[in-house]
C-alpha cells in the first residue's frame, strides 16, 4: 500500500543526510513507527528492500521499532498508555487527551560509511 | 609500503562508519509541501476541505448536492483524486464549477505535491471553498497531509457503524464526521449514529457527527452550515491578525 511511498521518502531523507556528510554509502537506518502513524512496520521493511536498489541505501539494513501509544489528559494531567481504538485517559476517563507518543514516523539515525565531514 | 612483508601493495584502510542522529519526520518533504499549499489557500482566502472515505461512500454525490446548495453563496472548486478515469471531475463540472482530476495510477492516496500541481490549474483568486476529494480509501490518505484546513471523513450507512474503531488513524484526525446515505437508516436498523459518535469520542476527537443524505437533503443544511462557519473562521483569521497576508506572501516567495 502506501508503505512504498513512505520507503521512498525514507530513502530520500537518508540520502540527504549522507550527502550532507559526504558519505559514500549508508550501512544502517533506524526508524521509529507509532501505530497511529498509519504505517505498518513489517510492510515498510518489505517495501524498503525493493525501494533501496540503486540508491546510497542499497546495502543499508533497516531497523524499526514500534513506539507505545500514550496520551496526556487535559483534565487531570495523567499520562496513560492506551490502545489505538481508545485514546481516553485511564485515570479519569476523559476524552480530552493529547497523544504524546504513538504517532511518530521518524528517521532516528543513519550509519554512514566513510563520511568526510 | 606494506609493513608486514615490504611489498608495494598498500592495504586499503577499513571503512569507517559514523552514526548520525537525525530524528526527522520521514514524510518531512510532504509536510513541507503541505504547508506551502496551505500558504496558497490562505493567501487567497480559500477554505480547503479534504474529503476522505471508503470507495462508494458517496463523496462525489455529496459534493454535487453541496455545490448546488452553495450556488450563489460561495464559489466552489473541486480537486478529484482517483486511481483511474475522470468520471468524477466530469460529474462535478456539470454543476458549473471547475474541477481538476488527478489520476494517481497505482497510488492509493493523494499527496501534497499532487494537490500543489492541481491547485495551480485552478483560479484560486475567485474561490471561497476548495474541496479535495481524496482517493477512496480509509487507510493510506490518513498519513499524507495536503495542507487543507479540515479533514472530513464519511462513513455511509451500508458500510456499517464500526468504521471509526477500525480506522482510528483516519477518524481521530477528522474535523467533521458525516454519516452519508442516511436515507437508508430505516432499512439498516442495526446502524447506530450514536455508536459512531461514541467511537469518535473514544479516539479523543470532539468532531461533530452529522447524518446526511445527498438524495433526500437530510442534514445537508447542517453540513453547509458547518462549511459556512469554517469559511467565516478563515476570513476572520485572515482579517484578525494584521500579519498573515504578509507572512503568507513571504512563505510563498520562499518556497518553490
Amino acid at each position: 500500500m502506501h508503505e512504498l511511498a513512505v520507503s521512498l521518502a525514507l530513502i530520500d531523507e537518508a540520502e540527504r543526510v549522507a550527502r550532507a556528510h559526504g558519505a559514500r554509502r549508508i550501512a544502517h537506518l533506524r526508524v521509529l513507527i507509532g501505530p497511529l502513524s498509519g504505517v505498518d512496520g513489517e510492510q515498510l521493511a518489505r517495501s524498503y528492500t525493493i525501494a533501496r536498489a540503486g540508491t546510497l541505501t542499497a546495502e543499508a539494513t533497516l531497523e524499526w521499532s514500534a513506539t507505545p501509544i500514550a496520551v496526556r489528559c487535559e483534565q487531570c494531567g495523567a499520562t496513560s498508555e492506551v490502545g489505538a481504538q481508545r485514546l481516553l485517559c485511564r485515570a479519569c476517563g476523559s476524552w480530552q487527551t493529547r497523544v504524546v507518543s504513538g504517532a511518530e514516523l521518524t528517521l532516528q539515525s543513519v550509519e554512514l560509511v566513510d563520511a568526510t565531514h | 609500503m606494506c609493513e608486514t612483508c615490504g611489498c608495494g601493495v598498500t592495504a586499503q584502510a577499513p571503512a569507517t562508519t559514523h552514526t548520525i542522529s537525525v530524528m526527522r519526520d520521514i514524510l518531512e518533504q510532504n509536510v513541507h509541501q503541505a504547508s506551502h499549499n496551505r500558504a496558497h489557500f490562505d493567501a487567497h482566502g480559500v477554505l480547503a476541505v479534504n474529503l476522505m472515505s471508503a470507495p462508494g461512500s458517496g463523496k462525489t454525490a455529496l459534493l454535487e448536492r453541496t455545490i448546488d446548495e452553495l450556488a450563489g453563496r460561495f464559489r466552489c472548486a473541486v480537486i478529484e483524486g482517483d486511481l483511474e478515469t475522470d468520471n468524477d471531475a466530469r460529474r462535478i463540472r456539470r454543476h458549473g464549477v471547475p474541477a481538476i482530476q488527478i489520476t494517481t495510477g497505482s497510488t492509493c492516496h493523494l499527496d501534497a505535491a499532487m494537490v500543489h500541481e492541481a491547485l495551480h490549474r485552478l483560479p484560486l483568486e475567485g474561490l471561497d471553498v476548495l474541496f479535495v476529494e481524496n482517493v477512496g480509501n480509509l487507510v493510506c490518505p490518513a498519513s499524507f497531509a495536503l495542507g487543507t484546513h479540515a479533514d472530513v471523513a464519511l462513513v455511509s450507512v451500508p458500510e456499517g457503524d464500526d468504521k471509526p474503531a477500525k480506522y482510528p488513524v483516519m477518524f481521530r484526525g477528522a474535523a467533521l464526521v458525516l454519516v452519508s446515505k442516511a436515507d437508508l437508516l430505516p432499512i439498516f436498523e442495526e446502524f447506530s449514529v450514536a455508536s459512531v459518535t461514541e467511537q469518535v469520542r473514544a479516539l479523543a476527537n470532539p468532531a461533530p457527527v452529522l447524518a446526511v443524505s445527498s438524495k433526500t437533503g437530510l442534514g445537508i443544511g447542517a453540513w453547509t452550515g458547518w462549511l459556512a462557519e469554517e469559511v467565516a473562521t478563515r476570513r476572520a483569521h485572515r482579517r484578525g491578525v494584521a500579519g498573515p497576508a504578509v507572512a503568507d506572501a513571504t512563505a510563498l516567495a520562499e518556497l518553490p
